[in-house]
């Protein structure tokens, strides 16, 4: 507490309170929803018009465009998961139980998205729907994961309990996810030779990257919506009984 | 580039389209239930609320 | 009573408990045999295609047995409230749980090393590679024990958790796989296989280290909720 400022602190404090997350983020939402439209607008004009045609893809590698952040956001939402467990189990914090809960489904999301759209990529460039490949074969294994983690919180009745169980699961994931990426990667090399993924490393032009950046941004905004829409509801349901509850309906 | 070149994307428009269709149904999903679910939740709660005060 | 006195006591007490139920504890090792019996019968007895898969089925037939054995790990003392008992003991749960894996090892993982030789036979696996598999298990069954440690802690309270364990467990099980069955694999061909053991044993020194803290904190909330 001596590190953070004051003000910081008790803005942290006030939050951690049911009522005022759910009024400050009723009011934020609108906002960030806005941001998010507006983002995806710009980077997907960007990257289906203005961007050209890659000179060995051609139109395919227009994928792109929502495979990489999709990629990066299923792996950006596991940490987030795993350290707002941390917190709500340090601390016993409800809100980042809850947080942390509400990220495991826009995570498992983000992950089937990046697989499906690697395969839709991956059929015209490889011929094939499903090549073991160190990207897909990991992005797999992190779909697991999350099913993991979802399948453990609706198989206990008692969700305070069940927050603390997801917690210290995804906590393990969270080690292990480096593990299990290494190994994959280091399978992937011996069994096939050099990488056969053009998804990997695409020599990207400024006027692909930008669009991408652009898209990445865009994604992070839209799991603050849906993490944030999926923990109103997931709040006002656990504190169903509370006084503050029962005011939102007068 | 008109718009039948940019719907055909050189050809791989069923590719890409499902994949951004998909996108965006996946999405629209994770993020409309909850409000939807929500929504339902208060009215029931509403509900029962009023017939406890009848009672 | 001191730290290392209540670590080896049990120890002793659980390989009795499991020599009382002997048949039991046949159970697994049934099941990885029946499981490795299965592979020729489904494949055909092709011995160049079963050669090759061989350090594969052997693996996976391990890490499947490995896992239906884990419910016994906290099941009997979840039932008749030993477990309780550990929690209120004034030693640290994470070294009395080691104690539990390392009886649990002994009595599911060990027996595993010991058939393993025979079905490398069944299965027509090169002479130089058996050697590798034996130091593979050795070093990977205990892995899969600490591992699927955790995953009991946080399930043993549920119901229905024998579906959701392998949910959990299985992913996590991935490196280990990579790593031994390659191992295996390229000992068959006569390549060195170092730097493959010498990564299963950073990985179950690092396992037998971390392992047990969340599983005492998986119990601990198992045992409240």
């Amino acid at each position: 507490m001596f590190l953070i400022p004051d003000s910081v602190g008790r803005f942290f404090h006030r939050m951690a309170s049911p009522p005022h997350f759910y009024t400050f983020t009723g009011r934020l939402l609108p906002w960030l929803t806005a941001i998010f439209i507006i983002l995806t607008a710009v980077g997907l004009y960007g990257g289906l018009f203005l961007a050209p045609a890659d000179y060995q893809q051609g139109d395919s590698y227009r994928i792109i465009y929502i495979h990489v952040p999709s990629a990066w956001m299923s792996l950006f939402i596991y940490v987030v998961m795993a350290v707002a467990g941390a917190i709500g189990l340090v601390w016993r914090i409800k809100l980042a139980e809850i947080v942390m809960i509400s990220s495991a489904t826009v995570g498992a999301g983000f992950t089937f998205i990046a697989l499906l759209t690697g395969s839709l990529w991956g059929k015209p460039m490889w011929g094939t729907w499903w090549v073991w490949d160190a990207r897909l074969t990991s992005e797999l294994i992190l779909l697991f994961l999350y099913l993991g983690v979802i399948a453990l919180y609706g198989a206990i009745d008692d969700k305070r309990t069940a927050s603390r169980a997801v917690a210290i699961l995804a906590i393990v994931g969270v080690v292990n996810i480096p593990i299990i990426h290494y190994s994959v990667e280091w399978w992937n090399t011996l069994h096939q030779g050099p990488t056969v993924s053009k998804i990997d490393k695409p020599s990207i032009h400024v006027s692909m990257l930008i669009p991408l950046l652009t898209m990445a941004v865009a994604f992070k905004f839209y799991y603050l919506v849906a993490m944030l829409q999926r923990a109103r509801t997931e709040l006002i349901q656990r504190e169903r009984n509370s006084q503050w509850v029962k005011g939102l309906i007068e | 580039m008109n718009w039948q070149e940019f719907f055909a994307m050189g050809g791989y428009a069923f590719y890409v389209w499902t994949s951004y269709g998909v996108t965006l149904l996946v999405l629209l999903a994770i993020a409309v239930l909850p409000v939807i679910q929500r929504k339902l939740f208060l009215k029931e709660l509403a509900h029962k609320m009023k017939r406890m005060k009848k009672l | 009573m001191s730290l290392s006195n209540a670590f080896i006591a049990i120890i002793r007490r659980d390989l009795v408990l499991a020599y009382r139920r002997r048949a039991e504890v046949a159970n697994p090792l049934l099941f990885f045999v029946l499981v490795i019996t299965l592979f020729p019968l489904g494949l055909g007895a092709q011995t160049k295609l079963l050669q090759a898969m061989a350090p594969g089925i052997i693996w996976i037939a391990a890490l499947l047995a490995a896992m239906l054995s884990l419910d016994s790990l906290f099941r009997s003392d979840f039932d008749d409230g030993s477990l309780e008992q550990f929690i209120l003991s004034p030693h640290p749960l994470s070294v009395l749980i080691l104690a539990k894996i390392v009886a649990h090892w002994l009595v599911t993982g060990l027996p595993l090393l010991l058939i393993s030789p025979l079905l490398a036979i069944f299965l027509g696996m090169p002479e130089q590679s058996v050697p590798v598999l034996l130091w593979t298990l050795l070093l990977g069954t205990p892995v899969l024990s600490l591992i699927g440690s955790i995953g009991v802690a946080l399930t043993v309270g549920l119901r229905r958790g024998g579906m959701i364990l392998a949910l959990l467990v299985l992913p996590l099980y991935i490196p280990v796989l990579i790593f031994a069955g390659n191992a295996v694999e390229m000992a068959g061909s006569g390549l060195p296989v170092g730097a493959q053991l010498n990564i299963l044993a950073a990985i179950l020194f690092a396992a037998l280290v971390l392992a047990p803290l969340p599983a005492a904190a998986a119990l601990k909330m198992s045992m409240n909720g």
